[in-house]
């Protein structure tokens, strides 16, 4: 007899009703069997080839999409290990000392790996690291079939001097290595270092020695590929990502459609149209997006009557997607919040309980509407100056994405009515503009009421969608053995070469200190 | 500025707003069509025979077309057929037989002039031009043509030189072409394999170097390895992930509605109910006929509705829920009789006939919207080996479609009967498929499309062919 089903309240997923509790055996945990066993990302590299943007953006990504994942830059643990950085000497392959201190570090990264994927329910480990040579990738692939790891390695290869060049002005010489160097010196020993590497760089081989490898070789920042051996679901959609962005500077604009008859009832959902102060700013929307001059805007909006309203305002061709349409309130459609919570008062409450999982009675949850934005997140990252004019629900979907939010955060961001996001990407991460077009709106921000516990744990189930912050990167990375060989690096000769400026060897050691713990701000990030 | 704006109106069919009174989506600024392309694509197969261009073209076709990209093949083979009557042997195709390259040359500037009319009056927006293309000159002379006409033009090239995939593909598809009609295997093989060798000479594969403006996948091996090079733009980009997940071990696809439900039994759409005590009957009945198909390693797939999870259930073996499987939302009609609708909602009962595939419910789907979907599922089920997919009428029928190839004025009313399995198996360029009735009583929920679609129509004219219910 097939067991009895039961609906959860949160979720309204249907479940065994014995065991209405998260672990089920029968519901199988991996949807599309997105990661299963554990994988490692392995980068490959020069420094200066866009390793550590494309680790911490996948990062993003994955993790938006529901799969936890988690960047281990060695660079890292090399300025835990050696707290000043002199020059690009340490980097030379004949400096024994250095070799030593770098490879205990690799080695530290992978233990925190490991530990990572067995026992913190990790699924997908970014391993940031130079990974050259044929010697440290065969140690790691033995790492990998000791642990029952999947390794997956995306190599980064550009000759293009220019956008070298580019790269080390925007990430290298602010990194905490160049703390006390000028621009132009900081320039030149990167430089230096880079060739300390290229002396015995073994580029993956597709044709021989790599050929049952899985990888995939980014050439000239996208303008080419090779993809050998995609040997999963989730090494596919690494693929896919990874093929579909971009570096070319561009704005993506997110706003709402203008105050609707509906917000200023209080009405969730529905389809009315566009209030006065609407239309007004609706208007000023257009003003706005005149005067940002912008080469090639393209405009999307939902099927919902009120962001058509507000796009019609604009004069220029724009696009039509379901899939922006704001969330489904189900039965609570076009209620007030005070209807629902008259005639709904259980539904009102585990709302408030879990608002990232609750699902409207024949409604969605913000989960579901994850899953239904995802292409549009794909297609944004293939374009370049965009403005979505969408919904509440909706905005905090995509804002979360770009600005690494978690399930938790996501359904609490502010996105008032009239007010323009605009997200430029800079560095590792994005700049957020927020201009308020001064037209009057009623305010639909809900926060979380304080009294709110906790529910029962709600189900995780993979092929639903469940974003997750991209975890801190390891701030004192486990450093076992090396205490004894830590300050060696730090000599007055070498000292000197970055910094001309500086007198007293034990002030500066001391100002480095402190500076290097200040530093661990996302944008500062090097090898 | 103007605060004067024009005000909107909601189509009747495909429910999307329009600026100004009339209904005509001719002219307005919102394009509700997702923008794959601003312009014709030609998709150039190269490669040597037996590699594959076919089955590829053949495959990603359905898929475009599916999709809602209008695509169509045009297979050079068959032009040359067209021109010459019978085939005699491989000498037809030395590089040294002049009359015969006189031909092939022409039937290829046919084929181009075909790809260009398909282009400008039949509103097609990508052309595979299936042929070998392996030499810099002809893919030259396709390049200057579509650059004279504002063609993208994206390369697909399949590299093989694994000799038992190459006889495999020959035995499959190349014995039974009517060039070899009246050739016993044997002797059709030699000449195939002769005449793949008069290619080769010329042969000169897409160069990473040398080709590096163009656009192109190279697949090496059945997928073992791709090179792309300059994907320009989302339909490209899509080409290339299809391509990349689909493979050719052999497997099989199960398709199946959930056991009949206590709403099917009323005559009501959409809703969540459970099964009736025949649906029951039918889970049961389902488990048995699995195991009795000894599946390796297959994979179970149910909506988030409680009747394909109780269809689950019965099998016990682990599923997996997908939400994007769902049934299509009835939006207002959700729960309702056909009589229901027709008593509350006759014009759009009426639109929905009219055009059934495009026809969207008030707050609702349309089986477009269905498509769009069931997009990641299909993708899914490309990578999959043996799946069992546990599903709805809408739903089912469109990923038989998918599958099936069939329009999207096939597609609402393929037969999905309850309580019958379809087992889908591809073979050659197609799918092999196998109904299996397992002989549990049920309610026919299949509604024909009636004479009278107009509006105006009486409502027993309507009701003609509502199936029967309690």
């Amino acid at each position: 007899m097939p067991r009895e089903l039961t609906q959860n309240r949160i979720q309204k997923i249907w479940i065994p009703s014995k065991d209405d509790k998260p672990s089920m055996p029968r519901i199988s945990h991996g949807g599309p069997h997105l990661a299963n066993p554990p994988t490692v990302i392995v980068m490959v590299g020069l420094p200066a080839r866009g390793k550590t943007y494309i680790s911490k953006k996948l990062t993003r990504y994955l993790n938006w999409i529901g799969i936890p994942t988690k960047v281990f830059n060695v660079g890292e643990y090399r300025r835990e290990a050696v707290k000043h950085y002199s020059s690009y000497d340490f980097f030379k392959s004949d400096n024994e000392d250095a070799v030593k201190i770098r490879q205990q570090c690799a080695l530290a990264a992978l233990r925190d790996v490991k530990t990572y994927l067995t026992e913190e329910e990790g699924q997908v480990a970014v391993f940031d690291a130079t990974n050259t040579t044929r010697e440290r990738r065969d140690m790691i692939l033995e790492f990998g079939a000791v642990n029952d790891f999947k390794i997956f390695f995306i190599e980064s290869l550009c000759d293009d001097p220019n956008v070298i060049a580019t790269n080390i002005l925007e990430v290298k010489v602010s990194c905490p290595d160049y703390q006390d160097c000028n621009k132009t010196d900081a320039m030149e020993d990167f430089k230096k270092r880079i060739e300390c590497y290229r002396m015995n760089y073994q580029p993956l081989d597709p044709d021989q020695y790599d050929r049952n490898l899985s990888f995939i070789k980014v050439i000239d920042v996208g303008r080419r590929f090779l993809v050998n051996r995609i040997r999963d679901h989730i090494q596919s959609r690494i693929v896919y990502y990874l093929m579909n962005i971009h570096v070319q500077p561009r704005s993506i604009y997110l706003c709402r459609h203008g105050e609707s008859l509906h917000n200023q009832q209080g009405r969730l959902g529905g389809d009315s149209g566009l209030s006065t102060r609407g239309r007004k700013f609706a208007g000023a929307l257009a003003k706005f997006v005149e005067e940002q001059n912008l080469k090639d805007l393209k405009v999307w909006t939902s099927q919902l009557r009120r962001s058509i309203q507000t796009a019609e305002a604009l004069n220029v061709p724009y696009e039509q997607w379901k899939a922006l349409n704001e969330i489904d309130g189900g039965v609570c459609e076009e209620m007030t919040y005070e209807e629902v919570r008259e005639r709904f008062p259980e539904e009102f409450a585990l709302r408030d309980q879990d608002k990232y999982y609750y699902r409207y009675p024949s409604g969605e949850s913000y989960q579901d509407l994850v899953q239904r934005v995802e292409p549009v997140i794909m297609e944004l990252e293939r374009h370049e100056n965009v403005l979505v004019i969408c919904h509440q629900a909706v905005m905090r979907c995509l804002l979360a994405y770009f600005l690494d939010k978690s399930a938790d955060e996501m359904p609490y961001l502010k996105c008032p009515l009239h007010t323009v996001l605009k997200l430029t990407p800079v560095a590792y991460g994005c700049k957020v503009e927020s201009i308020s077009l001064n037209v009057e709106a009623v305010n639909t921000h809900r926060d979380k009421p304080e009294d709110v516990k906790r529910g029962p744990s709600t189900l995780i189930r993979r092929n639903s969608v469940t974003p997750l912050t991209s975890p801190e990167s390891n701030k004192k990375p486990r450093m076992e053995g090396l205490e004894d060989t830590i300050f060696r690096e730090v000599t007055p000769t070498q000292l000197t070469l970055c910094s001309p400026s500086h007198t007293t060897l034990a002030l500066s050691t001391q100002n480095l200190k402190k500076c290097s713990t200040e530093c661990h701000e996302p944008p500062q990030l090097c090898l | 500025m103007s605060t004067e704006q024009k005000e909107l109106t909601q189509t009747p069919l495909l429910k999307i707003w329009v600026p100004g009174m009339g209904s005509s989506l001719g002219q307005r600024r919102g394009s509700s069509r997702p923008q794959f392309t601003n312009c014709p694509t030609m998709i150039v197969m190269v490669g040597l025979p037996a590699r594959g261009k076919t089955y590829i073209s053949k495959k990603l076709t359905r898929y475009l077309n599916w999709i809602g990209v209008p695509t169509q093949v045009f297979n050079l083979g068959q032009y040359r057929r067209e021109v010459v009557q019978t085939y005699k042997n491989y000498e037809f195709f030395r590089p040294d037989n002049e009359e015969a390259m006189k031909i092939r040359r022409s039937c290829a500037t046919n084929a181009l002039k075909d790809i260009a009319n398909y282009f400008t009056k039949e509103q097609g927006q990508v052309a595979v031009f299936d042929a070998t293309n392996t030499t810099r000159e002809r893919r030259g002379v396709i390049i200057s043509f579509a650059k004279e006409r504002g063609y993208k033009v994206f390369f697909i090239e399949s590299v093989c030189d694994d000799l038992e995939i190459i006889e495999e593909n020959i035995m499959q598809v190349k014995l039974s072409s009517p060039d070899y009609e009246n050739y016993d295997k044997e002797e059709a093989l030699v000449d195939f394999l002769k005449r793949i060798d008069c290619y080769k000479l010329s042969y000169v594969p897409l160069d990473e170097e040398k080709d590096r403006h163009l656009s192109f996948i190279k697949i090496f091996n059945v997928g073992s390895r791709y090179l792309v090079n300059h994907v320009q733009d989302h339909i490209q980009s899509r080409i290339v992930y299809y391509l990349m997940n689909i493979h050719v071990t052999p497997r099989s696809i199960y398709l199946s509605r959930h056991g009949e439900s206590e709403l099917n039994l009323l005559g009501r759409i959409g809703g969540d109910s459970g099964l009736s005590s025949q649906g029951l009957k039918y889970a049961k009945a389902l488990a048995e006929f699995i195991r009795g198909q000894s599946i390796k390693d297959l994979k179970v797939w149910s909506s988030h509705m409680k009747r394909t999870i109780q269809t689950a259930e019965a099998l016990g073996v682990p599923y997996e829920q997908w939400k994007a499987l769902n049934e299509i939302d009835a939006g207002v009609c959700e729960e309702m009789m056909y009589e229901e609708i027709q008593a509350t909602h006759p014009e759009e009962f009426a639109l929905r006939d009219q055009d059934k595939y495009r026809y969207r419910y008030p707050k609702g789907e349309s089986y477009e919207d269905l498509v769009h979907r069931l997009e990641p599922v299909i993708m899914e089920l490309e990578r999959q080996e043996n799946v069992l997919v546990i599903c709805h009428q809408a739903v089912m029928r469109c990923l038989l479609a998918y599958f099936l190839d069939k329009s999207a004025d096939d597609l609402p009313y393929l037969k999905c009967p309850l309580h019958t399995v379809l087992k889908l198996t591809p073979l050659a360029y197609g799918c092999k498929v196998e109904s299996f009735y397992l002989n549990i009583q049920a309610v026919n929920t299949h509604r024909d499309r009636p004479p009278n679609v107009n509006i105006a129509r009486k409502t027993e004219e309507a009701l003609q062919t509502v199936p029967e219910h309690q």
